[in-house]
């Protein structure tokens, strides 16, 4: 009996020794920034996979217990974690990492919000009050993110200093200089009509000057009827669009359906790291979406 | 030695200038020429590099006005992101309501217990015909930095308010601990903590409703820890009054009644998750009577029947689910199953009215349920469930052999199988359909037609 409670004292107490700080990421979006910052100085667990839609997640034991170990914790926010996170958050019984701490990141608060609602009420489908949350496509958002991220990694773990200013550095210029190689590939796609599957892509049309003429949702989280989706179809003849686009986890059958009756390709976009075999991390990730959007041009 | 190499080479100078008589010799106007053009070269490329450098000026003041602008752009988004709003409403609490109703269809009368349980509850909620269900208001905020507060109140379609749930939570103990004090559903078992309007089924399953009561609420503290491994284990305990079935309200110093949990869970693989418990619950019910109770003289309308005695309970859970690439808005499976076995042993007085006997009386009951949910497009799910009950047989004392049915020879069992749909996260609709053979010898066919709407906040749920 003694020597179950010498164990279990010596697991309390080893549990803060650390070498590397203990990430929790929300999105393998985050889990790629946060490498691309931290290098090999977070040992970091993502909590959701690239094919699962964030919004519907299961407050499940492994991400309770993972984040019950977490000094750093890097969601999204704007409420698009806000099915499970605070579940996880409570359940966790972890001080560092509670709203308002330092150990609780939010992407949301260092970018400029779009969509944000005028009106709050569900008739509308499911707004979020802060304003769009998919705030990952667009790939200039991730300056003041990894600003910020980089200045909390140096709070939370102040004797790599010099490391994460050093990663911040590379990041901040090798970024800089691949946005502005991927807005001259991506200029084709200036004032091109698109549909989308579901309304996640304001960032993404905002950056690279797309225009979004319809959504196959009738109303955001509402799964597309026939019915709707036959009156898209005819609109498509007075605004017609070059392509349909959805997030690689979105099931396929309604944009395959507009596709097929309109003749217009239906482009599936990575949407976050690992969404397709090609986007491996962040740099990748986005020439994957504009490669595949330029395709979906021909 | 210097001395010596200088007149060396001053007396061949003259002899060098005549070595290179090869050249054509240069005259002043080439000299001139040349010198002009050495002058030109060195003006045009100093006025070059002046204004180069006067560029590089400008496009560095340039460049930190745009700094400038962009910071104070920054400066005044920020401001504009967190607009300050004061007023005496600002920090409400989370409000939610959820409204449920239902149309029901039954052979049998409802009020009639499965058979081998009529000591137990059974509050199974049904109603021919249609019928409001109970509405839940939901309150919940954070007080401050360290303390969470909910609370459920009951809104009974008959009239009255029940506090379901008002109980306060720490949200900053750290460590894995987790102290939850007030009144809350006990966290024995897997269904227990879930309230109503997240149920699979239009009711609970037969073992919670004659063992739980539907679902047990403690009155006390609830304390629970995480360990910190990867694996999913949770340890907690539970001391409480004991007011709910299985125990009885009472005037006590100390604990009533005292719950043991522990849960372990983890992944396998993207696409599944699972969680298992074990759970003891404790307590004594005292002076607690039952009415309508069969008896071997077969009276009519049963008797009343007294117990006091310790009540004891240990269960088993186990959840299983799985989702295609883990994306549960599109599919998914959940395979759930709970058994619990409960030991009572007392005084049992037969027939309070009348016979009045008290004698010993000591029995173990048994129930489980399996059931499976799966949906199977989106907003669409459907799900099969299987009960069954053991009321075991009672050791009754010698005074109450010839009045107290101890051995019912009859296992209540009901396969139930139900429909629904969510067209969002905050409605759904739903049909059951029930084969019901819990009364021996009274097969029951149940249909239900069942609403359950919830507006504003609503909350993340449970696993």
């Amino acid at each position: 009996m003694l020597k179950i409670l010498y164990v279990f004292l010596l697991l309390l107490i080893s549990s803060n020794v650390h070498a590397a700080l203990n990430v929790f990421a929300c999105e393998p979006e985050w889990a790629a920034l946060t490498k691309q910052l931290a290098g090999n100085q977070a040992s970091i667990y993502t909590a959701t996979g690239p094919l699962q839609d964030p919004h519907q997640v299961q407050a499940r034991p492994s991400l309770i217990a993972k984040a019950r170990s977490a000094q750093l914790l890097i969601c999204t926010g704007a409420e698009l974690e806000i099915g499970w996170m605070p579940v996880v958050l409570r359940e966790s019984g972890n001080s560092a990492i509670q709203p308002g701490s330092s150990g609780h990141f939010e992407a949301a608060q260092y970018v400029a919000m779009q969509e944000v609602p005028t009106r709050l009420d569900r008739a509308d489908g499911d707004v979020h009050a802060a304003g769009n949350p998919h705030i990952q496509t667009d790939a200039r958002n991730y300056l003041p993110i990894a600003e910020a991220l980089s200045k909390r990694l140096i709070q939370l773990d102040p004797s790599n200093t010099q490391l994460y200013q050093q990663q911040y550095a590379t990041f901040n210029q090798q970024w800089r200089a691949a946005i502005a190689q991927w807005e001259k590939q991506a200029a084709p796609l200036k004032g091109v009509p698109v549909i989308v599957q579901h309304k996640g892509f304001p960032y993404l049309n905002n950056w690279l000057g797309l225009k979004q003429v319809a959504e196959l949702e009738p109303k955001p989280g509402m799964e597309p009827s026939a019915a709707y989706l036959g009156k898209v179809l005819n609109d498509l003849q007075q605004h017609p669009a070059r392509m349909v686009m959805r997030a690689a986890y979105q099931d396929g059958r309604p944009s395959e359906w507009i596709a097929e009756r309109a003749h217009i390709p239906a482009v599936i976009v990575p949407y976050t790291v690992g969404g397709t075999t090609q986007a491996s991390d962040l740099y990748t990730m986005f020439d994957d979406t504009i490669a595949r959007l330029l395709a979906g041009l021909k | 030695m210097f001395k010596y190499t200088a007149l060396c080479v001053a007396l061949f100078a003259p002899l060098s200038a005549y070595a290179a008589t090869d050249a054509p010799p240069l005259n002043n106007e080439d000299l001139r020429t040349i010198r002009e053009q050495i002058q030109q070269l060195k003006e045009s490329y100093e006025q070059r590099i002046t204004q180069l450098e006067q560029r590089l000026q400008q496009a560095e003041t340039s460049s930190k006005n745009a700094e400038n602008t962009a910071a104070q752009a920054e400066a005044t988004a920020q401001q504009d992101r967190h607009p300050s709003t004061s007023s005496e409403n600002s920090f409400n609490p989370a409000i939610s309501m959820i409204l449920s109703g239902t149309y029901g269809q039954l052979k049998q009368d409802p009020a009639i217990p499965a058979t081998g349980f009529a000591m137990s509850p059974n509050n199974n909620g049904y109603t021919k015909g249609f019928s409001l269900k109970e509405s839940e208001l939901g309150v919940s905020a954070n007080i401050d930095p360290q303390f969470r507060g909910v609370a459920t109140l009951s809104l009974n379609p008959a009239g009255g308010v029940t506090v379901e749930n008002g109980f306060v939570q720490t949200s900053a103990l750290g460590n894995g601990l987790n102290l939850k004090f007030g009144r809350y559903f006990s966290g024995l078992g897997y269904l227990n903590e879930q309230h109503a309007h997240a149920w699979d089924f239009v009711d609970q399953p037969l073992v919670y409703l004659t063992f739980w009561d539907n679902q047990v609420g403690e009155d006390g503290v609830q304390l629970k820890w995480l360990a910190p491994i990867d694996t999913f284990v949770e340890l907690g305990g539970e001391l409480g009054s004991g007011r709910s079935f299985p125990g009885s309200g009472r005037q006590k110093n100390g604990a009533g009644s005292g719950v043991l949990f522990a849960h372990i869970g983890d992944d396998v693989g993207i696409e599944n998750s699972w969680r298992a418990g074990v759970s003891l619950h404790e307590t004594k019910r005292v002076n607690a009577v039952s009415t309508g109770v069969p008896d071997l003289l077969n009276t009519a309308g049963g008797v009343s029947n007294r117990f006091s005695g310790d009540s004891r309970t240990t269960g088993l859970d186990f959840v299983w689910k799985y989702s295609p690439n883990g994306n549960i808005r599109e599919r998914y499976l959940k395979v759930q199953g709970e058994y619990f076995r409960r030991t009572e042993s007392g005084l049992l007085t037969y027939n309070t009215a009348a016979a009045n006997t008290t004698d010993t009386c000591a029995v173990t009951q048994s129930g489980w349920y399996l059931q499976s949910v799966y949906q199977f497009m989106p907003t669409w799910r459907t799900g099969l469930r299987y009960d069954r009950l053991d009321p075991g047989v009672a050791s009754v004392g010698a005074l109450n052999a010839g009045n107290v049915i101890s051995n019912y020879a009859f296992n209540p069992s009901r396969l139930t199988w139900m429909a629904d749909y969510n067209p969002s996260e905050f409605t759904r609709l739903r049909l059951q359909l029930a084969h019901d053979n819990s009364r021996q010898g009274l097969p029951d066919n149940q249909l239900f037609l069942q609403y359950i709407m919830s507006l504003g906040a609503h909350g993340a749920h449970q696993y």
